[in-house]
C-alpha cells in the first residue's frame, strides 16, 4: 500500500539497469543516471502533472521520469533523508511542510535567480507572488479547498454558503472531511461568524481554538473522513455523503471528465499553495535539478492549469492560461482565484500551520476518539 | 550451543526494544546543538530577561546551527514545548543573518518578540535538558506548568490515558470472546473421529494462514453499510433502508475482526491441551454418578486450564499491540493506543512521545503478565 513497498521489487531490476550501464559504460555514459522519481498527490492532479510536465520533461530531455504518489507529510521524507536510502527525487508539497523541511535540511536548496524568468524577461524573484517561492522549491500551484455537492443528492433548496455545512438541520445528511486539523478548523470558524483575516488571530488564542472545535461538535456525529484527494469525488458519486470538502481541481475534473453533476461552494474556500522540491541526498541529483528547472518555466507551470483547476503561483503564468486541453472548457471561471470565486477566502497561513500543526492535530486526535 | 540464540535474541530485540526505551528518556539534540546558551542559562532565575551575553550566545548558536542547515530540527523540538517557537527561531536566525548587531538582545526581540517572555527561554531550557521525563508526563497526560509542579492537562487535551484504558478494555472483552467461542470449537476437534477432526482443523487453519489484510478487507465487504450482511437485513425486512446498522467503521468493527482473527491463538492451545485428555475420563465420572455439569468442573475444566491460560494470554498480548485492524475498520471510535503509536512514528515525527507511550504499554503487559504468574501460573500454561 505504501509506494515504498512498490521499490522493493525494483531494486534487482534497477540494479540490473545499473550493472548493464557499468558494462556498456563507453556507449552510454550517462545511462546510470538518466531517471528521476517524482512524487505527487495521486489522482487526477498527478494525472494532469504527469501530461503538463512530466512527458514533456522526458521528451525534451530523454530522462526516464517515474510518478509514485503519496498523501502529504514529511515523514517518509525524513525517513529516507536519515536512513541514506532515498528513493523519492523531486516531491510535490504543502508549502508548510516545505518550508519546514527546507529548515530541517531535508531539501536541497535551489536558488530562485537560477529558475528561469519570464516571457518578458522579468526575474522569477519578481515573477513569483508575494511569500510563494522557498528556499528550496521550484514550479508551484494555487489550489483550494473548497466543499462540493451533488446536484442528485438535492431536491429543493442547496446549499450555497459555509454555513449550510454545518447546517444539520436546513440540509441533514453526512458530510466529507479530511482527517486532519488543516483547513477544518477555519472553516468551523467562518461558519461560526469569524471574518476570514481574523481566522487566525482567533486561532491564536486557546478560547478560539474551542469554539473551533465547538463548531465542529455540531456536526461531528455526520461526519465521513477522508484522507486521500481521490475519495471525496468517490463518496459524492457514491451519494455516501451528501456534501464533502474537497480540492477544488478534483471535483473540476469530476465534472469535465465524467460528468459528475457535482457544484463547488466557493464560499469560505481556505487558498493554498505548493511546490515541487528535490529531496536532499538523491542520487539522481542532476536530472532531479534539470526536472525542476523545467518544471518551473513558466509556460510549464501554466500547463498544468490545461489539464487540472489549478493555476500558477507566478504573475506571467496566469495569463497563459486558456481552455481545458481534452474538452475544451473554458478554464479561468474554474480557477480559485477568479474573482467571482474569491468573496469569503481564507489564505491559508502556512506558518501558522507549521507551528502550531503539531499541537492541533494531536488536539484533533483527541477530540476524534472521543 | 545457546550462545547463538542469546545472540540472536539480543540483536533482534532486546537491542531495538533498549534503544526505543532510551529515546523516550534521551533527548540530546538541543542540548548539543546550544550548549554555550544552555550553560549560560543555567544561572537564570527564571522569571526575568536573561542578560545580553545570553543573548549574544543565542545569536551566534543560532546563526551556526541555520549556515549548517540543521535549525529545523532544534526549532521542532522547541516548539513542541512552546506553540510558535519554530517560527520564532527561524526567523530569528534568518533577521541575524542579515545584520551585525550592535545589541545582541534588541536585535533578537526585534526578530521576534517572544524572546521578551520568560516562557519562550523556559521552553528552550526545557528542551535543552538531556536527560528528560517529559515524553512520560505527556503519554500519562500530564504536563509541567510554568513552575515546574507536574499538573493534569486540561480535559480537552487529554487522550493517552482514556485510550489506554479502551485498549486495555478491549483487549480483556476480545479474549473473553475468544474464550467462550473457541473452547466448544477445540472441544469438538479433540472429541471427534479423525477425519472429522482433521477437516475442522483445516477450518480453524485455513483463516489462520491467510493473509491479516485479507481478512479484514473481507469484514469490510460484510460489514459496511451497502454490504452483504446489511443487504440481507434490509432483503428480509428486518431493517429498513435508512435503518442499516453502522456495523463497521466504529468498535464494533475493531472487536468483531479482531475477535476473528485472533480466534485461532486461542483455539489451538485448547485443542493441544484437551487432546491429551481421555475421553473415559468424562465417562467415567457419569458412571460414579456425575451429571454433566459436575463431571465439567470438577474433571474436565481443571484439566484444560494450562490452555485456558496460554490461549487467553496469547489473544491479550496480541490485541494490546494490534494497530492495522483498527486502523482500517476502527473509524473513529475503534482507534486503540498503538494506532496513535504508529501516528506518533510515522506522521507527527515525535519518535520520543511514542518510545514513552511504547514503554508504558510494555510495563503493562509485564505488570499483567506477572499478574497472571500469580493467579495461574506459568509453569502450568501448555502451547503445544
Amino acid at each position: 500500500m505504501r509506494p515504498q513497498s512498490r521499490f522493493k521489487l525494483q531494486g534487482p531490476a534497477r540494479s540490473l539497469i545499473a550493472a548493464l550501464a557499468l558494462i556498456g559504460v563507453a556507449g552510454a555514459p550517462a545511462a546510470a543516471n538518466d531517471s528521476v522519481t517524482v512524487v505527487s498527490w495521486g489522482g487526477s492532479y498527478a494525472e494532469a502533472c504527469k501530461k503538463a510536465v512530466l512527458d514533456p520533461f522526458a521528451d525534451e530531455s530523454g530522462v526516464e521520469v517515474r510518478l509514485e504518489s503519496y498523501n502529504g507529510g514529511l515523514a517518509q521524507i525524513r525517513a529516507q533523508v536519515e536512513t541514506g536510502n532515498v528513493h523519492w527525487d523531486v516531491v510535490d508539497l504543502e508549502f508548510a511542510d516545505l518550508a519546514r523541511g527546507c529548515d530541517e535540511g531535508l531539501f536541497e536548496l535551489v536558488d530562485i535567480d537560477e529558475l528561469p524568468p519570464a516571457p518578458d524577461g522579468t526575474p522569477a524573484r519578481d515573477d513569483y507572488f508575494e511569500g510563494t517561492f522557498s528556499e528550496c522549491g521550484g514550479g508551484g500551484i494555487f489550489y483550494s479547498t473548497v466543499y462540493a455537492y451533488n446536484n442528485e443528492s438535492f431536491t429543493g433548496q442547496r446549499p450555497a454558503t459555509i454555513e449550510d455545512f454545518f447546517d444539520l438541520e436546513k440540509f441533514p445528511g453526512r458530510r466529507g472531511m479530511r482527517r486532519t486539523a488543516g483547513a477544518n478548523l477555519e472553516f468551523a470558524l467562518l461558519a461560526d461568524g469569524v471574518p476570514p483575516e481574523e481566522i487566525y488571530a482567533v486561532l491564536n488564542t486557546p478560547e478560539g481554538v474551542n469554539r473551533a472545535f465547538g463548531k465542529l461538535d455540531t456536526i461531528k456525529e455526520q461526519i465521513v473522513w477522508w484522507e486521500a484527494g481521490a475519495q471525496p469525488p468517490q463518496m459524492l458519486a457514491d451519494q455516501e455523503v451528501v456534501m464533502s470538502t474537497a480540492y477544488n481541481g478534483r471535483i473540476f475534473n469530476a465534472q469535465v471528465l465524467e460528468q459528475q453533476p457535482f457544484t463547488i461552494v466557493w464560499d469560505g474556500q481556505v487558498l493554498d499553495y505548493g511546490q515541487f522540491a528535490i529531496v536532499a541526498g538523491t542520487p539522481n541529483l542532476k536530472a532531479a535539478r534539470n526536472y525542476l528547472l523545467f518544471a518551473s518555466r513558466v509556460e510549464n507551470m501554466a500547463a498544468i492549469g490545461h489539464y487540472i483547476a489549478y493555476s500558477p503561483t507566478r504573475r506571467s503564468g496566469i495569463d497563459l492560461i486558456s481552455t481545458h486541453r481534452e474538452t475544451g472548457v473554458e478554464m479561468r471561471p474554474h480557477m480559485p482565484s477568479a474573482p467571482e470565486n474569491m468573496g469569503r477566502v481564507v489564505r491559508n497561513d502556512w506558518e501558522w500551520w507549521a507551528d502550531h500543526g503539531e499541537e492541533m492535530n494531536e488536539r484533533f486526535s483527541a477530540w476524534l476518539s472521543r | 550451543m545457546t550462545l547463538p540464540l542469546v545472540a540472536f535474541i539480543g540483536v533482534t530485540f532486546l537491542a531495538p526494544l533498549g534503544l526505543m526505551l532510551a529515546r523516550s528518556v534521551h533527548e540530546p539534540l538541543v542540548a548539543d546543538s546550544l550548549p554555550d546558551t544552555l550553560a549560560m542559562l543555567e544561572d537564570w532565575d527564571g522569571m526575568s530577561l536573561p542578560g545580553e551575553d545570553v543573548f549574544q550566545a543565542l545569536g551566534r548558536e543560532l546563526l551556526t546551527l541555520h549556515q549548517q542547515r540543521s535549525l529545523g530540527g532544534v526549532a521542532t523540538r522547541v516548539n513542541r514545548l512552546e506553540s510558535g517557537m519554530r517560527s520564532a527561531i527561524v526567523r530569528t536566525a534568518r533577521q541575524l543573518r542579515d545584520a551585525d548587531p550592535r545589541s545582541w538582545r534588541e536585535a533578537i526581540i526585534a526578530a521576534a518578540p517572544v524572546w521578551d517572555e520568560p516562557k519562550a527561554w523556559r521552553a528552550l531550557q526545557r528542551s535543552g535538558e538531556r536527560y528528560t521525563l517529559r515524553h512520560f508526563l505527556h503519554a500519562l497526560d500530564l504536563e509541567r506548568d510554568a513552575e515546574g509542579n507536574v499538573v493534569a492537562q486540561p480535559p480537552d487535551q487529554r487522550i493517552y490515558l482514556s485510550l489506554l484504558g479502551r485498549t486495555l478494555m478491549v483487549s480483556i472483552v476480545i479474549t473473553v470472546i475468544c474464550l467462550i467461542l473457541g473452547y466448544p470449537v477445540a472441544y469438538l476437534i479433540a472429541n471427534s473421529p479423525p477425519s472429522r477432526s482433521n477437516l475442522l482443523l483445516l477450518l480453524v487453519l485455513v483463516p489462520f494462514w491467510t493473509s491479516l489484510l485479507v481478512r479484514t478487507t473481507s469484514w469490510i465487504v460484510l460489514l459496511q453499510n451497502q454490504g452483504v450482511i446489511n443487504d440481507l437485513l434490509v432483503a428480509i425486512g428486518l431493517t429498513t433502508e435508512e435503518g442499516r446498522i453502522p456495523m463497521i467503521y466504529n468498535m464494533t468493527g475493531t472487536l468483531v475482526a479482531m475477535t476473528q482473527i485472533l480466534l485461532p491463538f486461542m483455539v489451538l492451545p485448547l485443542y493441544a491441551v484437551m487432546r491429551t485428555i481421555a475421553p473415559s475420563q468424562m465417562r467415567a465420572a457419569a458412571a460414579l454418578g456425575a451429571s454433566f455439569g459436575q463431571a465439567f468442573v470438577r474433571v474436565y475444566w481443571p484439566q484444560t486450564v494450562p490452555g485456558v491460560a496460554a490461549g487467553s494470554l496469547l489473544v491479550f498480548i496480541l490485541s494490546i499491540g494490534y494497530y492495522i485492524t483498527p486502523a482500517l475498520v476502527g473509524g473513529r471510535t475503534g482507534q486503540l493506543i498503538s494506532n496513535l503509536i504508529a501516528y506518533h512514528m510515522q506522521q507527527s515525527l515525535n519518535w520520543g512521545l511514542a518510545a514513552a507511550l511504547g514503554a508504558i504499554l510494555l510495563v503493562c503487559v509485564v505488570l499483567l503478565f506477572f499478574l497472571f504468574n500469580r493467579l495461574v501460573g506459568v509453569e502450568r500454561m501448555r502451547f503445544t
